[in-house]
């Protein structure tokens, strides 16, 4: 073992440091710009699933320009706001769900007995994805988040442009148990919710994730998705969240002003 | 070579670090749901280890004693890290799953285990074939783990169905115990005690 004086140990600290410190800071640099992409494109790659128009890595970039328009909504009135807001946090290709949610000036405490997805504060606007076919808006995509059983879960779900039907549901990040909370990635559960009605036929908000089986017989079946067995908790997040983001604090007033046509649908 | 090639392969099985040292159980725990997962960890932590021994070693004869385990770390730390980015670069997918626990293998006893017991002690090749050994040790049963788990917890191997699944509409129960941390536990015990049974020196203190 190497001498012990008290010079030659500052030394040799100082030089692994300085080492270490050019080698974590230089592979973060160079691979930053290739980490921020698989980040963007992972979103965009989520969005285009929730809308059933997902087909390759290689076409993402050009799906969302061709078919998803994006637009911000002011949640407590439901207008939509101009593009130019003049905010970068704001605009909307750039929109960062996670920074606003904590930008005190951009977010919202939620009232106690209100806070169904236990997210505790909310973006007072949020980015809203119109899909557009033939020139026409054929659907929305909103996105939606909310605690689950270990995580809070981050997901799009689709609306055909009638606002009441599901069209897609999909989440893009969450630390549910694999197997178990996890198969809300499950193709084949994601599916039971493509043709569920969000809301009955006076706008009322009517769907729910149930616990077990939705019988096919009731009169609620076209309302009701499938829970997820062995995973009840997750499974009332899932409920929880979806009811929280389409009702009175999330998505509401913006979709009532769709259906009065009190603003354009683009 | 030689003793080379028995620096290399004693970690495999006779010295393995998770069943003969029982070492770094807990990530083997946390990334074995899948077999994916495993073989990325798996390589993340065989690179961390080689690359951290050789460079304890190649300043072995400079590091000060009151300061080693502190130099050891820094260095440990750094390679994570730079094996965290490289992660989130190359493998977007997986690094979402492992989320946190690429980072967490600062905290596996393997590496400071082996850069202590043998970097501080020996030359950079030799260092460089034992970090790598032990990392190829720790691979193979984690490997061995996330294959069972993976395919009696969801019927499926790297994402392909094996077993397809009654959720799928197939014939195979899912055994959701499995899927649980805990059952990497028993995996690894029922692995020691096999290998304890046939091999009895390796349970010897």
């Amino acid at each position: 073992m190497a001498s012990e004086s008290a010079r030659k140990t500052i030394l040799v600290a100082l030089g692994v440091c300085i080492v270490c410190s050019v080698l974590v800071s230089g592979s973060v640099v160079i691979l930053r710009q290739r980490q921020q992409d698989n980040k963007e494109l992972d979103k965009l790659k989520n969005i285009l699933q929730a809308a059933n128009l997902y087909t390759d890595d290689a076409s993402v970039k050009r799906t969302i320009q061709e078919k998803i328009r994006p637009v911000l909504v002011d949640l407590a009135n439901g207008q939509i706001l101009s593009e130019s807001t003049g905010d970068k946090r704001l605009d909307p290709r750039r929109f960062d769900l996670k920074a606003i949610a904590r930008d005190p000036e951009l977010s919202r405490t939620i009232p106690a007995g209100k806070d169904l997805a236990h997210i505790g504060r909310q973006p007072k606007y949020m980015v809203v994805y119109n899909v557009i076919e033939n020139g026409q808006v054929a659907g929305l995509i909103l996105p939606v988040y909310g605690k689950g059983l270990w995580s809070t879960m981050y997901g799009f779900i689709a609306l055909k442009n009638d606002l009441q039907t599901v069209t897609g549901f999909i989440f893009y990040e969450h630390g549910e148990t694999p197997g178990l909370g996890g198969e809300v990635d499950n193709p084949l559960w994601r599916a039971k919710w493509v043709g569920k009605q969000a809301f009955n036929e006076s706008g009322a908000l009517k769907i729910e994730v149930i616990k077990g089986i939705a019988d096919p017989a009731s009169p609620l079946a076209r309302f009701q998705i499938d829970g997820l067995s062995g995973a009840t908790l997750t499974t009332r997040g899932v409920d929880h969240l979806v009811k929280f983001w389409l009702g009175s604090n999330g998505y509401e007033p913006f979709l009532n002003n769709l259906r009065a046509g009190a603003v354009a649908h683009e | 070579m030689n003793k080379s090639l028995k620096i290399l392969t004693t970690p495999l099985l006779k010295d393995n670090p998770v069943i003969v040292q029982v070492l770094g159980i807990c990530s083997a725990l946390a990334v074995t749901s899948k077999l994916e997962t495993a073989i990325v960890m798996s390589l993340a932590v065989t690179f961390v280890t080689a690359f951290a021994n050789t460079s304890v070693s190649l300043i072995r004869r400079q590091i000060p004693g009151s300061i080693r385990i502190i130099v050891e770390m820094t260095i440990i730390a750094s390679l994570v890290i730079v094996a965290d980015q490289l992660i989130k670069a190359f493998a977007f997918g997986v690094s979402k799953q492992l989320s946190v626990y690429v980072g967490l293998i600062i905290t596996n006893c393997i590496l400071l285990g082996r850069t202590e017991a043998f970097g501080l002690k020996n030359s950079p090749l030799a260092s460089f074939l034992d970090g790598l050994g032990n990392g190829l040790g720790y691979s193979l049963i984690l490997l061995i783990v996330a294959s069972v788990r993976e395919l009696f917890g969801s019927g499926k191997l790297l994402g392909f169905t094996i077993l397809r699944a009654n959720t799928e509409g197939g014939w195979y129960v899912p055994n959701g115990l499995l899927v649980l941390p805990a059952s990497a536990f028993f995996l690894i015990g029922l692995i020691i005690w096999a290998l304890r049974t046939i091999k009895p020196e390796t349970g010897k203190e």
